[in-house]
């Protein structure tokens, strides 16, 4: 799809949020910029969705877009799910901004769940969908506490938990949401991207941004920052490693998903990353199983229903 | 008991003129003391004594209404532990101070197995080595007479005297100087009591600890402690070494509290 740009919907200001709601987040996430990983309270707004979709994000991408942006809306690396898809059709109607799969295109791209493979560039903006902002949540249910622990860098609490992952199941379990240690200082829940995401936020060319619309919390990994993911000594951080490649364009060393054919234990594996894969089927590269994929996966009607 | 110490040294902890009050009521007033390093204080007094104030105020969980607790650090140093920072206070506390509570489920992490809870400590002190950790946590339970095998186990799955036995290794695995102790031994069987007090006073005596224990048992107090201060209504009624408050009491309320205990 190529970024195009459309007429907003009249009865709304720029971008859905009033001015004044747009500069305390903006305010919030200059602070949050200015402390890398820090938990910036902010007054979170009703959006017309329910918690859980991504008001958070769409909070700090309504704050953050221009009429000049592109916008990209991925869901899990997809861009064709029904939460991107309604993000997307949003903020096309109430902001009229271009928007684009591409993620190279892109000048703000929203996400849950996911990193696009293709690495972002400086002057990008990656918008994080956050559910639970506190790494420590589950760890320490007061919040008066948790913030303490934060003030005081006392993440011993933190270390409980892989440790407790460790003597349960052998290695360090924790698959996603995995907690990082930002610029040496707090540590962040990354959102729950899968661990595989996690040396990708290391000194990342592209502004990060996190959203907690239910939680009230803003926080930011600013470009080329230090992220590093906690572990022992002894059990080193290890990202998810998937030994074959991807059925439909060949691509290793992405992230894939386990797509189920049949009743019959048939499965496959394909790349998380909708756009990336489409982009090297046409660019010629082809897995084993394009030919035989329902017509849904191998990419033909996608791109026949473009929105 | 060796409660001998050189009376020119610098006490462990100086605590005086504590007070503290709750609006007009009084939680406790006017108390001062010296701990030496190696020395087991019991506090003993019936319930709303003060007893449990007092020890909420030297573990800095309450702030006092005047007075100061003065701590001498292991750089020799002494300190106003009221002046100091919260982030060097708490480190403090979980490097070199013990908290052994009444419930263990509040001195414990009940969704933590045991490892993770004796580990505890040293992973917040900075050990980032799953084998050292988990090596160290397997010692310690050895050392409360809790089976190693049972190091995953969750505080759940133990009993009550297990629980105070492991809330006992958590604290003690940095090798703290001082151990706070608030009735670690009610709530559980004679039995149970008796292995747990046995216990206490090897560690003690081992480690060298200085000990101040809340309790309203007079048995637990002549069994670890060498001096003792006999707390009524908020204020100190009488103070002395354990073998001569209860064989010699004093004060008509200690008198009392002593003649009351039945003979078995």
């Amino acid at each position: 799809m190529n970024p195009t740009s459309y007429e907003p919907a009249s009865g709304y200001n720029f971008a859905y949020l009033d001015e004044q709601t747009k500069r305390m987040i903006r305010r919030a996430i200059l602070k949050a910029i200015a402390i890398p990983g820090y938990q910036v309270p902010f007054a979170s707004r009703e959006m017309p969705m329910p918690y859980g979709w991504g008001t958070g994000g769409v909070q700090v991408t309504a704050a953050i877009l221009g009429p000049q942006d592109v916008l990209k809306v991925i869901d899990q690396g997809s861009d064709d799910t029904t939460n991107a898809v309604s993000i997307r059709n949003f903020f096309r109607k109430t902001a009229g901004v271009a928007v684009t799969t591409r993620t190279a295109d892109a000048s703000i791209i929203q996400t849950r769940h996911r990193i696009p493979e293709t690495q972002l560039s400086a002057g990008q903006v990656l918008v994080y969908q956050v559910p639970i902002p506190e790494p420590l949540r589950f760890l320490e249910p007061r919040e008066t506490e948790t913030r303490k622990l934060h003030a005081l860098g006392e993440y011993g609490l933190m270390y409980v938990k892989l440790y407790e992952d460790i003597a349960r199941n052998g290695h360090i379990a924790t698959t996603y949401a995995y907690p990082v240690e930002v610029a040496g200082r707090y540590v962040m829940d990354p959102s729950p991207i899968p661990k595989f995401d996690n040396p990708r936020m290391h000194d990342m060319a592209a502004l990060q941004l996190f959203g907690a619309g239910r939680e009230k919390r803003i926080y930011a990994v600013p470009p080329h920052t230090s992220v590093r993911s906690l572990d022992f000594t002894d059990h080193p951080f290890t990202p998810q490693v998937f030994t074959e490649p991807c059925a439909l364009c060949a691509a290793r060393g992405v992230y894939l998903d386990e797509v189920i054919l049949d009743d019959r234990g048939q499965r496959m594996f394909v790349c998380s990353d909708t756009d990336f894969c489409e982009e090297r089927r046409a660019s010629g590269h082809r897995g084993h199983l394009l030919g035989e994929a329902p017509a849904a996966l191998s990419g033909q009607p996608a791109q026949q229903e473009a929105c | 008991m060796s409660g001998l110490h050189d009376q020119d040294e610098v006490p462990l902890l100086a605590v005086r003129g504590l007070a503290k009050y709750y609006g007009a009521r009084r939680g406790c007033a006017n108390v001062s003391f010296d701990l030496h390093q190696g020395e087991v204080l019991a506090i003993v007094g019936e319930s709303g004594s003060g007893k449990s104030t007092l020890l909420n105020l030297i573990a800095a969980e309450l702030e006092p209404d005047a007075g100061s607790v003065a701590y001498r650090l292991r750089s020799g140093e002494t300190r106003d532990l009221f002046g100091m920072g919260e982030a060097e206070r708490r480190l403090l506390f979980r490097t070199d101070w013990g908290f052994v509570r009444q419930d263990a489920a509040q001195g414990l992490r009940m969704g933590v197995s045991a490892g993770g809870n004796v580990g505890e400590r040293l992973m917040m002190t900075g050990a980032r080595c799953y084998g050292d950790i988990r090596a160290t946590a397997g010692d310690w339970l050895e050392r409360v007479e809790i089976d190693p095998r049972r190091i995953d186990d969750g505080p759940r799955q133990f009993s009550g005297g297990m629980r105070q036995r492991l809330q006992i290794a958590r604290n003690l695995v940095t090798r703290p100087r001082l151990v706070l102790m608030d009735e670690p031994t009610s709530g559980l069987d004679v039995s149970v009591q008796a292995r747990l007090l046995d216990l206490i006073r090897n560690l003690v005596a081992d480690l060298g600890l200085a000990v101040i224990i809340v309790t309203h048992d007079l048995a637990v107090a002549r069994l670890l402690s060498h001096r003792m201060m006999v707390m009524k209504g908020g204020a100190v009624i009488e103070e002395g070494l354990t073998d001569r408050v209860l064989d010699d009491p004093q004060h008509p309320y200690s008198q009392l509290l002593v003649s009351s205990v039945l003979a078995a």
